[in-house]
């Protein structure tokens, strides 16, 4: 019985697998019609390029939190590991007291450095402590946050030196052939991370521990190694984006990546990766971020509703989210 | 007598694709009912058109002679007729007393009566000989038991039809016997019981009629008297299937390629020793928790476990299965669908993710090689998938078999470890899957079988050893195999007294 339903149900199944896949684009698209509805300044290239550029954070975390997600886990720190390598990437530039490229290589070094170890910290707690990935990353969002409030000690973390200020400037606020680079950093970043999550078996084994991590475990997959690995490559990502992050404002503050948990999980599940993991949209991750950034944009434009409350929307567009993704699941 | 559930020309399609065409099929109070067919025959589509789970495209159904129709399972138990499904669907983190009344609780002045629902499950439990608490979480029960513990939720209520779906898949011979005993009680009663089996001896022990149905149709129905399993078999299958077990091939060589001395897996086995010969198939039997996937679990490094396996004589040890498959080694889980397959991935990612490393060129997985390697797996096991961009989940019992054996194979193993390799299998399927263990063995490659149907363990191994309680209770030469030298050395008792003994302290 079972072998000879299976026609028509792959069918409707494959049309329901594909609207997951095409939602995040629909909703695009729709946003954007929206947007140019509301304010003839939303459709203009730099506007829109302006809204890409500041989704560039989170789209690069959200890369890397479609590698934990897919895997089955969950990192909530990479707000506060933000801050904190901001901030420990700051102190560094301060310390080491030049303005030559050197020295920023270093302090970017650093910054890569602290932030891999973090998510290394992340992962092989939660690998070899055996312990819940929320509650870990719970716990050492905590952590990171209190300590970039103690190095900060309780104000702000400031670049001194203006001349480096100056030669960092551009990574945020250049561009190369008319695009700014931190849309070309982060259009690398998902690149890489496709080609990773698609490509390689390591990308397979993620998915594999993901779908079902004692199918991985008989069939000799590293899951330790792969598990580990996932909370590594997030906090390279996090990495990343700080990179592209401070020369923004040049400064770390207590509350800076505020949420930023927050929006890259939205971000994620928007894109269609499954919070039970199993599957891994890189492609609908930027899309996520991208839409939460022009959710913003639009609440600015337009006078509906105040800006202030665009934490709240973003809360409410996760949770829609995962409706819209429940009924199509349902719909096979 | 007059029946008290009747089909009538029954059909089901699921769009276009018709599953079961007019099936007609009557039953009796106090009748055993046996429908049997290879898998995808419709068996189970009529099981649950007859219990309200599933609407009937077309046809009829009767009920004390009046005509039906069942919106829901619930409105055809209200009428007494009960579905024991296959699958174990039961609450894992609540208790057995818990379960068995879940979403019927007894209250009293709006709080549950736990000690009413407990007293009530222990007198159940005790009918099914089952030794379970009724206090024990479900979660710590062997599958075997939770199985009785659903069984015993189905006979809470006093029924008039009773459906088993294959109740004995996962049961030991001597659980199934105390199964038989509930069912003889029922039918005493007056109860109509259809009961679906893979396993045709057990239909010739207990059922009065046999309806047969092959690719969803009615082949035939008729009385047990003077139908054997053989020809049961053949009118399943619609072909002779005298010749189930092939012929058991000669080990060429003489010399071990694996011994293991004093193995120990905490909490389920103790002090085992055995060797394996290359080219052989070795038989492990045994009931259900006497440690034989412990035991095997622990040796390819899936479980913690301690001893000395010496591997073409040298001693090795493994630390997870990557490690035993690098070594030749390949452990092929009872539970495919937890353990053997992605139920959510396709054909192809199932297929390679054991040997990922053969697929990939420089860092990059090779998709194409992938999909030769498909289509060969494909041909060589004769997985039958309508389409090659199946989820695994999709294929039926037989052809998930199938597909792990394939992924498997590509680790090319020297040693290869099959748990229960026919459960929920169709006995076509059987044979396919017999012939190419015995053709592992003829390449030179050592086999073992861990199997709870003992004719298998008779037509397929060379050697038997049996285990009890963790340990090795004996070794049962290819001479001397039998079933009842199996079920002395499993239970230490003569067969007869098995099912006595077990109920007692099962």
């Amino acid at each position: 019985m079972t072998d000879t339903a299976l026609r028509t149900s792959v069918r409707t199944r494959r049309l329901n697998l594909d609207l997951r896949a095409l939602s995040p684009f629909i909703a695009l698209v729709v946003l954007v019609i929206a947007g140019s509805l509301i304010n003839p300044d939303f459709l203009t290239t730099a506007n829109l390029l302006n809204v890409v550029t500041r989704s560039a954070f989170i789209a690069i975390i959200a890369v890397g939190a479609t590698f934990v997600i897919a895997s089955g886990g969950l990192d909530l720190s990479v707000g506060s590991m933000a801050a904190l390598v901001a901030g420990v990437m700051i102190l560094t530039l301060n310390k080491l007291g030049g303005a030559d490229l050197s020295t920023l290589a270093l302090g970017m070094l650093a910054a890569l450095a602290l932030s891999a170890l973090c998510g290394l910290a992340n992962g092989l707690i939660v690998t070899f402590g055996r312990i819940e990935p929320f509650i870990v990353t719970l716990g050492t969002m905590g952590i990171f946050r209190s300590l970039v409030i103690w190095l900060a000690a309780g104000g702000t973390i400031t670049m001194r030196n203006s001349e480096l200020r100056e030669l960092y400037r551009p990574l945020y606020f250049g561009s190369a052939f008319g695009i700014p680079l931190p849309i070309l950093v982060f259009l690398a970043v998902a690149a890489i991370g496709a080609l990773i999550l698609y490509k390689t078996s390591f990308g397979r084994h993620v998915v594999a521990l993901g779908s079902n991590e004692e199918v991985a475990r008989y069939s000799g997959v590293p899951i330790w190694r792969v598990r580990t690995l996932v909370y590594v490559i997030q906090g390279l990502c996090v990495g990343i984006a700080i990179l592209v992050y401070v020369p923004r404002l040049g400064s770390a503050t207590p509350t800076t990546g505020l949420l930023w948990e927050l929006q890259a999980i939205t971000a994620v599940v928007i894109g269609g990766t499954a919070l039970k993991g199993g599957v891994g949209r890189i492609g609908g991750t930027v899309v996520g971020a991208i839409i939460l950034e022009l959710v913003a944009n639009i609440m600015v434009l337009s006078n509906f509703v105040s800006e202030f409350l665009v934490g709240a929307v973003q809360g409410a567009i996760i949770i829609v989210a995962m409706l819209v993704q429940r009924s199509l699941h349902k719909g096979r | 007598m007059d029946s008290v559930l009747r089909a009538e020309t029954i059909s089901r399609s699921f769009g276009p694709v018709e599953v079961l065409s007019g099936v007609s099929l009557d039953l009796k109070p106090g009748e055993v009912h046996a429908v049997i067919g290879e898998n995808g025959a419709g068996k189970s589509t009529l099981m649950r058109i007859l219990s309200g789970h599933l609407p009937p495209t077309k046809g009829r159904l009767f009920f004390d002679g009046k005509s039906v129709q069942f919106a829901n399972p619930v409105e055809a138990e209200a009428l007494g007729i009960v579905l024991v499904h296959q699958e174990i669907l039961l609450a894992e983190d609540l208790t057995v007393a818990q379960n068995i009344f879940l979403g019927r609780e007894i209250t009293r002045a709006g709080f549950v009566d736990d000690r009413a629902m407990r007293d009530r499950t222990r007198i159940l439990l005790r009918r099914l000989a089952a030794g379970i608490a009724p206090d024990t979480p479900v979660r710590q029960l062997s599958i075997a038991k939770r199985q009785l513990v659903q069984i015993a939720r189905a006979l809470r209520a006093t029924n008039r039809v009773v459906v088993f779906d294959e109740p004995t898949a996962v049961l030991t011979p001597v659980e199934a016997e105390s199964l038989f005993a509930i069912i003889r009680s029922l039918k005493a009663q007056g109860v109509a019981i259809l009961y679906i089996s893979h396993r045709l001896s057990e239909v010739k022990a207990i059922a009065d009629r046999v309806t047969v149905l092959r690719d969803g149709r009615l082949v035939t129905t008729r009385d047990i008297e003077g139908l054997e399993p053989l020809e049961m078999a053949r009118l399943m299958v619609g072909r002779d299937m005298s010749k189930l077990y092939p012929e058991k091939p000669v080990i060429s060589s003489d010399g071990d390629i694996l011994r293991v001395e004093n193995f120990a897996v905490p909490g389920f086995v103790e002090n085992v020793s055995f060797t394996l010969k290359r080219g052989e198939i070795l038989g492990f039997g045994g009931l259900i928790g006497a440690g034989r996937t412990e035991l095997f679990e622990g040796m390819v490094g899936l479980r913690t476990g301690d001893g000395r396996i010496i591997l073409d004589d040298k001693p090795v040890r493994f630390r997870d299965a990557g490690e035993a498959m690098a070594s030749g080694i390949v452990y092929l889980s009872e539970d495919r669908k937890g353990k053997g397959l992605l139920l959510k991935q396709n054909l192809r990612v199932n297929l390679t993710l054991a040997a990922l490393d053969k697929f990939t060129r420089g860092m990059l997985i090779d998709v194409p090689s992938e999909d030769k390697a498909l289509d060969t797996a494909i041909r060589a096991f004769d997985i039958r998938a309508r389409q090659r961009d199946l989820l695994a989940g999709q294929l039926s019992g037989g052809n998930q078999q199938k597909l792990l054996l394939a992924k498997m194979m590509l680790a090319d193993p020297r040693i290869v470890i099959i748990d229960e390799p026919t459960r929920g299998v169709d006995i076509g399927t059987k044979e396919q899957i017999y012939r190419f263990i015995t053709t592992l063995a003829e390449q030179g490659r050592s086999v073992v079988v861990i199997s709870s149907e003992m004719q298998e363990l008779i037509g397929l191994c060379h050697r038997v050893l049996v285990m009890r309680n963790g340990r090795i209770a004996g070794e049962v030469s290819e001479r001397d195999l039998s079933e009842d030298s199996i079920v002395f050395l499993a239970t230490g008792v003569h067969e007869d007294k098995a099912a006595q003994i077990a109920a007692g302290h099962a």
